[in-house]
């Protein structure tokens, strides 16, 4: 089913907070938000749930780390233990650095990831785009537009009232 | 510096003038969000001036003698180089601690300075970053062309299936994990590099009218579109990504260290080792950033987003990692002394004193003295004097890496094998090659690619603008609550 929303710019990012506070206390939603850069304070306002990306890493990272140690032990000790100056086959404590590293890299790599398919970023991919220069200087507010005219009327007047520099209808963000 | 403090109403009185200072400015001369683009956008729209086409020029010159030294190398072999039985490291080994060090700025700038909450660094991050890699890359061609038969470079990784049978690499040397902290830290520092980017090259996607560019940065940003639900993950991950690399940044270094630690040559086989190179790395990381950041401010015209300001922020970074830089030079001398090893008091003496000792003098006079001159704010904000400090640390953090490397390894235990290291030319024409390698890399990054980081900096001055105006409406209120006040 096509969508239908409204889409209000702003020049400067506190007005396009209060907006977003008025316009999420007057019963509308609130479909995104489109910034030249992060504003604070606005995942509250807009009842973001904080992204649980952080724990990816952490698995992923375990998971390496897991792997690392095992690999040394098993290259070390079963398959081909070498005597390296009468030192033990299972030198744990050497092992150390690279289970370090290979922590870091996988977690690191996974976290990236999963950023990009999460936010369904990728190569060559067409932005939505809502608002000519939310990735220069203009702040974008976009609500789904009520189905009723008269709801939509009164979407339209609290958008004004918030200090919207434009108003505009769009049926998607292309 | 003008607007380091300044106050929106002078006739205000003066005790209600002084609550209403602004703290210091990150940007110089109040651009708007729209501005910054512009500004950070034109060299990469403008065609670039004499003075890069002449940087460019003078780099590509050493790159290209660097391609031709290195393949002469792999025809002839290492003989080629002043290396011998004695001294089997030398300019090669020195040339990779020397980038590799250089290498830790970046990271150190982006990761610990976010995790710091230090807005400063958002104006030089992304080129300390872009720095960080090449000079990795730099570092990482050393040993890959001081082995041998460089063509079985990935004998060096454990590979799967593994052709060397049921033969593994040694876990246990540190040669192994060296190669494991700098493959990491190169891959992490990309990908960091490249995910502060996005947005940016979304910005230039949507700037640039020339269908090529566009295309190229339709799939580089990709399909970035400023939204908030992508912005709060970004930066939790930005977040993230930090935390991981603050600690790689001390990892890498530090296993570079062990490299030397963990053997028993005197000179090279101290506990210091790990936090002295890591102080070392840091220092000279930061004596790199001044200098090209120095060249870029003035080669791009971005002195007011790269202001005095910055430089003296980093040459206070430079004071403190080079004062830890020369107790660990006294430290070394003290426990050479206290510890009444014979071998370790010999190294030292002819380290002061012996056939190297030049080289034991410059790297004194730069790392120890030179950065003492930084104490002074004047100098910290005379960008020549500064310029010079800079490539002054650069000199003597890689003299520091020689007399480390072929100071120690050319008197050993035993006086028989003693031996001398006379570089050739294709020692010095590799090393200046590696530079024309960094620098051509730096100056095409510069050139098509957004240098400062737009997003953070557009954050820093929406930030401070919300700021004045909130200061400025404090002023009005107790302005007119002052008249209300006399007129009661």
């Amino acid at each position: 089913m096509p969508r239908s929303f409204l889409v209000a710019t702003f020049s400067d990012p506190a007005t396009l907070l209060n907006a977003v506070e008025t316009v999420r206390s007057e019963d509308l939603r609130v479909h995104d938000v489109f910034a030249p850069y992060p504003i604070h304070g606005l995942d509250e306002v807009m009842g973001l749930r904080r992204t649980r990306l952080p724990w990816v890493t952490v698995l992923v990272g375990l998971c390496g780390l897991a792997f690392a140690l095992c690999f040394q032990y098993f290259a070390a000790v079963f398959d081909w233990p070498v005597n390296v100056g009468g030192k033990p086959d299972n030198s744990t404590l050497a092992f150390i650095p690279i289970c370090f590293e290979l922590t870091v890299l996988s977690s690191g790599l996974a976290t990236v990831f999963a950023l990009f398919v999460r936010s369904r970023l990728y190569p060559g991919k067409l932005a939505p785009v809502f608002a000519e220069g939310v990735t220069d200087d203009v702040f974008a507010l976009v609500v789904r537009k009520p189905e009723s005219a008269d709801e939509a009327r009164r979407a339209t007047s609290v958008l004004e009232k918030c200090g919207a520099r434009d108003i505009e209808e769009k049926a998607t963000g292309q | 510096m003008a607007t380091t403090a300044f106050t929106h109403e002078d006739n205000v009185p003066l005790p209600s003038r002084a609550r209403i200072l602004l703290p210091t400015r990150l940007v110089d001369g109040n651009p708007t969000i729209g501005e910054v683009t512009d500004h950070i956008s034109a060299p990469m729209e403008a065609t670039p001036g004499r003075g890069w086409w002449l940087c460019f020029a003078v780099a590509l010159l050493c790159l290209a003698n660097l391609l031709f030294m290195v393949g002469y190398l792999f025809a002839k072999g290492i003989g080629i180089w002043g290396l011998n039985n004695t001294i089997g490291w030398a300019f090669d080994i020195t040339n990779f601690v020397f980038w590799v060090g250089i290498g830790h700025a970046g990271t150190l700038i982006s990761a610990v300075l976010l995790l710091f909450r230090q807005p400063w660094r958002t104006s030089i991050n992304r080129s300390a970053e872009a720095m960080t890699i090449f000079a990795v890359m730099c570092a990482g061609l050393f040993p890959l062309i001081h082995m041998g038969r460089p063509w079985d470079a990935f004998f060096i990784f454990p590979y799967f299936p593994n052709q060397r049978g049921p033969l593994w690499v040694n876990f246990r040397s540190p040669l192994v994990w060296d190669v494991f902290a700098i493959s990491t830290y190169f891959t992490i520092s990309l990908v960091f590099w490249y995910l502060g980017m996005v947005p940016d090259l979304a910005t230039l996607r949507d700037r640039f009218t020339s269908p090529i560019k566009k295309a190229i940065f339709r799939v580089l940003s990709l399909g970035w579109s400023g939204s908030h639900r992508t912005w709060a993950r970004y930066e939790i991950v930005s977040l993230v990504m930090a935390g991981l690399a603050t600690p790689l940044v001390l990892s890498v270094h530090s296993i570079v260290s062990m490299d030397f630690a963990t053997s028993v040559i005197p000179g090279w086989h101290t506990t210091i080792f790990p936090p002295y190179f890591v102080a070392g790395a840091i220092y000279s990381g930061f004596g790199m950033v001044l200098t090209l950041l120095i060249i870029t401010r003035e080669t791009m015209n971005l002195q007011r987003y790269i202001t005095l300001r910055h430089l003296d922020y980093m040459a206070k970074v430079t004071l403190l990692t080079g004062s830890i830089v020369g107790y660990a030079y006294a430290t070394e001398f003290f426990a050479a002394w206290y510890g009444d090893n014979l071998y370790e008091r010999f190294h030292f003496i002819n380290r002061a004193t012996g056939p190297y000792a030049f080289g034991f003098y410059i790297m004194v006079v730069c790392n120890v003295l030179t950065p003492q001159l930084l104490w002074s704010s004047k100098i910290r904000t005379n960008v020549p004097v500064l310029f010079i400090v800079s490539i002054l640390v650069n000199i003597g953090m890689w003299f520091e890496r020689f007399v480390i490397i072929v100071v120690s390894l050319h008197r050993t235990f035993l006086p028989a094998s003693w031996s001398m290291f006379y570089p050739t030319i294709f020692d010095i024409g590799i090393l200046v090659g590696s530079f024309g390698l960094f620098f051509t890399c730096f100056l095409l990054f510069i050139r098509f690619l957004p240098m400062i980081a737009m997003w953070e900096v557009k954050g820093v001055v929406g930030v401070e603008a919300h700021r004045d105006a909130v200061v400025g409406s404090h002023a009005r209120r107790e302005r007119e609550e002052e008249r209300e006040v006399a007129h009661a």
